[in-house]
């Protein structure tokens, strides 16, 4: 089956200025990716070529099989902009009622119940858009994106603007997508939210992808840990499978053991480490 | 549903919810209540046609009554002018900027059809407005001073078609610049069509053939400007003798008659400006 997303030597310029230098990116039905990097790295500039917003300097995107950017490709998306707005005197269904038109949706006024009660917004429909907290209109731009069933769905900093709960709320909305089998490209500096919900991760710095893996994968273990009578020794590059044996040599040479710990790094202590603690 | 008319429709909705309906009617109220003050004392001072030299006859009632239209004609356009402007300006990178144009662009719609929206919701709103604020001044004049126009239907026609050119001119400016840069550089067009219009008169004043074509070269490439000269001529385009060469001097800009040149003029020039706002839009990165 062809990737839902699929980019290729992707490159873009503003004038001097490289936002993308050959990125390579793949992304199959029903995953939850996550996309990672300092600010400037290129990642709404990629999101922008898949959703046909921007246009290539070189490379290809395809979504769907579709060039990025066609009327096809647009047909099987949906995009939450990093800054969006509403118009404030549109209702919360109209905002829906308006982008099923744009889209051909036939989905009607069920499809939009599904939606608002998706997001949280269920009991709030007819509230005009500037009477929404940041949060409600945070979520009724996901519902938004998911107009017209897209088998993509594109997220540029969904949650940068929330509060916890708030960041809870979309995690949550997420999820639900997900089980809904819709694919999604999560662009995010939360860190913790991408490794709490995505299946894969990609770290760009400078135009490139410099990182790429499942959250696991990227934090895999570093070594093993053992606290004993003689202080605490470490092995770098054991791995959990070592555990039972380390400690049966460390018993039998007459040490007490205390505690055992796998060393393994969150996403931040990978994120860090790639991007050499470059500030955006 | 075409996208064209879906944001067309979008456009009435969002001027219903501004209270654009509310708030235009009634500083249009004002207007046309002072336009009735104003036309009633001009009208109580005027006594039929004039001798002002030998063999020279002014129809004073005419003078009162084109000169009274022809004002309210400018007015018209400047209001009308106005609301097209201000419901375009920031129609491409204004909105682009706030980040409501890339939720709809992302659609599976041509961007076309977006502009073309955009274009026809604007442009009838503001025709409408202009038909009607034209039609109750006309009426205003007619009813107090009972003088009407020679045509009234190609004045109203000018008048729209010059209001749909400023509000084409306003959406490929939005094209290019931001809301605010868009709305001032769009005013000072007007501005600058309106004083071509006076540099005719002062070209033809002076006897001075350069003054006069640089004026008419402007108005032409700013159509609406020429457009409202041709509505002015054609408001008094039975008036004769004396009576026709001082209406013809006419307030804010002179009459000048057009032919249907200035109709294929004005098409050409807006499917020129239309065609380069899209080809501009299409490639733009949002």
């Amino acid at each position: 089956m062809a990737p839902v997303l699929e980019m290729r030597q992707l490159v873009k310029r503003y004038g001097t200025t490289v936002a993308l230098a050959g990125v390579d990116l793949e992304v199959s039905e029903g995953e939850l990716v996550g996309l990672l990097g300092p600010n400037g790295a290129g990642k709404s500039t990629l999101v922008k070529i898949g959703c046909g917003l921007v246009r290539p300097t070189s490379g290809s995107a395809h979504v769907c099989g579709a060039p990025a950017g066609s009327r096809q490709a647009r047909a099987a998306l949906g995009y939450l902009a990093e800054l969006f707005r509403f118009p404030g005197w549109q209702r919360a269904g109209e905002v829906l009622e308006l982008h099923q038109r744009l889209t051909g949706s036939s989905g009607g006024a069920a499809e939009r119940a599904d939606l608002l009660e998706l997001v949280g917004l269920g009991r709030v429909g007819s509230r005009r858009v500037d009477a929404m907290s940041k949060g409600m209109q945070q979520r009724l731009g996901i519902a938004q994106a998911l107009v017209g069933s897209p088998r993509l769905l594109m997220l540029d900093e969904p949650t940068s603007a929330l509060d916890p709960a708030g960041r809870r709320a979309v995690r949550r909305i997420l999820e639900e997508v997900r089980a809904r089998g819709i694919t999604v490209l999560l662009n995010s500096h939360l860190l913790s939210e991408v490794e709490l919900v995505c299946d894969r991760v990609f770290i760009l710095l400078g135009g490139e992808v410099i990182a790429e893996g499942t959250p696991d994968d990227l934090a895999a273990s570093r070594g093993v840990e053992i606290e004993t009578d003689q202080g605490t020794k470490k092995w770098p590059s054991a791995r959990r499978e070592d555990i039972p044996g380390l400690v049966r040599e460390l018993v039998g040479a007459g040490e007490r053991v205390f505690a055992v710990r796998t060393a393994k790094p969150t996403l931040e202590d990978v994120y860090m480490e790639a991007v050499g603690g470059e500030m955006g | 549903m075409s996208t064209a008319w879906v944001v067309a429709r979008h456009t009435f909705t969002e001027c219903t919810r501004r209270k654009i309906f509310v708030i235009v009617p009634i500083v249009t109220a004002g207007f046309l209540a002072l336009f009735a003050l104003g036309a009633h004392y001009a009208f109580q001072s005027v006594s039929g046609t004039v001798r002002t030299g030998p063999a020279q006859l002014v129809d004073e009632t005419s003078l009162a009554g084109s000169t009274l239209v022809g004002l309210s004609m400018f007015v018209t356009l400047f209001l009308g002018a106005s609301l097209g402007i201000f419901l375009t300006f920031g129609v491409v990178r204004g909105d682009a900027e706030t980040g409501v144009l890339q939720q709809l662009v992302v659609r599976p719609v041509a961007r076309s059809g977006l502009l073309a929206g955009r274009f026809l919701g604007a442009s009838f709103l503001c025709s409408t407005y202009v038909a009607v604020l034209y039609l109750a001044c006309v009426t205003v004049v007619g009813l107090i001073g009972e003088w009407w126009p020679t045509s009234v239907v190609l004045p109203g026609l000018s008048l729209v078609s010059g209001v749909i050119v400023v509000i084409a001119l306003s959406l490929l400016g939005s094209v290019f610049l931001s809301a605010l840069p868009n709305g001032i550089v769009v005013f000072m067009l007007y501005g600058a069509g309106l004083f071509a219009g006076l540099l005719v008169q002062l070209g033809e004043g002076l006897r001075s053939p350069s003054v006069e074509t640089t004026g008419r070269i402007v108005s032409w490439a700013l159509p609406f400007e020429a457009l409202y000269q041709s509505g002015l001529n054609s408001l008094t385009s039975s008036a004769t003798g004396l009576t026709r060469v001082v209406v013809q001097l006419g307030p804010l800009g002179g009459a000048q008659e057009a032919g249907p040149g200035l109709v294929l003029w004005t098409l050409v020039y807006l499917a020129g400006v239309g065609a380069l706002a899209l080809f501009v839009f299409n490639r733009k990165d949002l």
